[in-house]
């Protein structure tokens, strides 16, 4: 399987990518921002159908519309974290100018070939050159060792805003950042693996990390090892079966993982409560909210 | 008649408007949602299920496919799809992590397990799914008559609905823990509402297209969450608001070579930017008035 060209080029993008996408979607699930995530990726189509409207590259319209959508949104929303409404509203009118962009384009001489142009931007992970592999590669892997680096004053600003700006902790600034790396590594991602691929492991591996653990660093390593895991066998998977699309391999192995750690939590949560015998119906599990702080102090 | 144009004469204008059926029909058929959409919209705007509502317009797509590879009829496939992902979302609010974070991760999880089903029912179909661009960005002029009633049904289905747990369901979103404490059953309501709202965006994306949902479901509802915080007065004004904004929108595109959707959108957009600033701009004049400086009372679902 690893003779082939393609199959390395994947496989080397797709393991940066899962792996960022791990690190970055645990935050993003603690912080409550996987619909941000969402509408990063939406709007990035949008971004390099305007860019080939106004006959400048895709590439430049995709990473720029995503980066002023992120600003939008952290500077609308208090604590640098817009609620979903304005989420909602902002990202359906620029889905709405997409319309128009596409419009445009197919009324002018010559469009047509823009919005192919447009479409192949988001291909599939078995069509990457090596030059575009190595370049998704790169990107990130900075974003996430940016995040890594970063862990721990972002931990304590999104549990404790306020112990964090006692602390002198730039909460809000962080905010904002985050947001920024999120739109760098959508913008990336979606270049190479596409919009549906890239929310995928940034929602289900992080959501099966927060159900099986509370710890921080724990959790951090097992969502981006899920992520990389599910990936691998994915691609495997997709190799092997002709018919089954790599990224319907890697979400369905990756939604599964979400199932079965919601499985293993509520069987031990049930094994707690009989074992302590309350009954007062509360989970046996804290939530990260009330372990976060002592482990980040 | 043969290319419309606006002229000074607002009777004229109109007239021309009414002149062909389908123009007629799109019309009906706006009418309807917009209502439909105001009054869940407003529901689903208060309880913050935005991400939900999303995800729901986008299960249009494994809904189209699967039925293309199953050969039953594509709104068949699409009521299932949205069906079944409501029930998945409802049962996953409430339990999970605690908090938001948990819920969004669920939600997001069943959009894109949904998605990748869709491009694999797409990849065993082998064949091109017609009318993928009408199913993201709608196709208003070209609803029929038979589609009109169709949505009247559905609507007013819906909108029974609402009304009979409308109030136990506001009930249960302003406080569920009184609401649950008194009886309601707030986690049976949780998946009812979430039914109803895949009922309405499965309407609702039929006319704007499975991308644009949003500009009759939050936009109307949330601009009417800024003026007001009472339930009848917010829910009329949504109303009002999520009318307009189709009649200006269809009215407009006739007469212009752009598209629907756009015009749609960003009618709803300015008419949100504007109640926001109003709704802001009310609130520092009563607090003025009666001497509270500091913060605005946070009004419900904001």
């Amino acid at each position: 399987m690893f003779a082939h060209d393609f199959v390395r080029d994947a496989y080397l993008a797709g393991t940066c990518i899962a792996l960022a996408c791990g690190v970055c979607g645990w935050f993003v699930v603690l912080r409550g921002q996987v619909f941000a995530g969402d509408a990063l990726g939406h709007v990035a189509f949008v971004g390099a159908i305007a860019a080939a409207a106004v006959g400048v590259d895709e590439r430049v319209g995709l990473f720029a519309l995503t980066l002023v959508l992120a600003c939008t949104m952290a500077g609308l929303g208090r604590r640098a974290q817009a609620d979903d409404v304005t989420i909602g509203v902002v990202f359906s009118w620029i889905l709405g100018l997409g319309v128009l962009c596409i419009a445009l384009l197919s009324t002018s001489a010559g469009g047509g070939s823009g919005v192919a142009t447009a479409n192949t931007l988001f291909g599939s992970i078995f069509g990457l050159s090596a030059s575009q592999a190595v370049l998704a590669a790169a990107v990130t892997l900075a974003v996430a060792l940016c995040v890594i680096v970063a862990r721990r004053p972002l931990l304590l600003a999104t549990l404790d805003p306020e112990i964090a700006a006692v602390r002198g902790v730039p909460a809000r600034l962080l905010g904002v950042a985050f947001l920024l790396l999120l739109a760098v590594l959508t913008a990336e991602g979606t270049q190479a693996v596409g919009a549906l691929l890239l929310l995928g492991l940034l929602a289900a591996p992080a959501g099966a990390a927060h159900q099986l653990t509370v710890h921080p660093y724990r959790g951090l390593a097992l969502s981006s090892a899920l992520a990389v895991g599910a990936t691998w066998a994915g691609l495997a998977l997709s190799y092997a079966i002709s018919a089954l699309p790599p990224s319907s391999a890697i979400i369905g192995i990756a939604a599964a993982s979400y199932v079965l750690a919601g499985l293993a939590r509520r069987v031990r949560a049930g094994r707690a409560g009989r074992r302590g015998g309350t009954q007062l119906g509360l989970p046996a599990e804290a939530g990260p909210a009330a372990a976060g702080p002592a482990a980040a102090a | 008649m043969s290319t419309p144009s606006l002229s000074w004469d607002p009777i004229h204008d109109v007239h021309q408007l009414l002149a062909f059926p389908f123009m007629v029909n799109a019309l009906e058929a706006g009418t309807i949602v917009a209502v439909l959409a105001a009054v869940v919209g407003w529901y689903m705007v208060l309880r913050r299920q935005t991400f939900a509502g999303h995800t729901l317009a986008l299960m249009a797509f494994p809904g189209g496919a699967g039925a293309a590879l199953a050969g039953l009829p594509g709104a068949l496939g699409y009521y299932v799809s949205c069906g079944a992902a409501a029930v998945l979302m409802g049962r996953g609010r409430g339990h999970g992590t605690r908090g938001h974070g948990g819920e969004s991760a669920a939600i997001g999880t069943v959009q894109t397990a949904g998605l990748a089903l869709g491009f694999l029912f797409l990849s065993l179909y082998h064949g091109v799914l017609g009318g993928l661009e009408s199913l993201l960005f709608g196709t208003f002029l070209g609803v029929s008559r038979g589609q009109v009633l169709t949505l009247l049904i559905v609507a007013c289905v819906a909108l029974v609905l609402i009304g009979v747990v409308g109030r136990p369901l506001l009930f249960a979103t302003v406080d569920d823990q009184v609401a649950r404490a008194h009886g309601v059953p707030v986690r049976a309501l949780d998946i009812a509402f979430m039914l109803i709202l895949g009922l309405a965006v499965a309407a609702t994306s039929q006319i704007t297209g499975a991308l644009l949902v949003f500009a009759l479901l939050v936009a109307p509802a949330a601009g009417a969450q800024a003026l007001t915080a009472r339930p009848a007065l917010g829910l009329a004004l949504s109303i009002a608001f999520a009318v307009l904004v189709v009649w200006l929108g269809l009215g407009i595109a006739y007469f212009s070579i752009y598209p629907v959707g756009f015009f749609t959108t960003t009618f709803a957009f300015a008419l949100y930017l504007l109640a926001r600033l109003a709704g802001a701009g009310v609130r520092r004049s009563r607090g003025a008035r009666s001497g509270i400086n500091g913060a605005p009372r946070r009004e419900a679902g904001r």
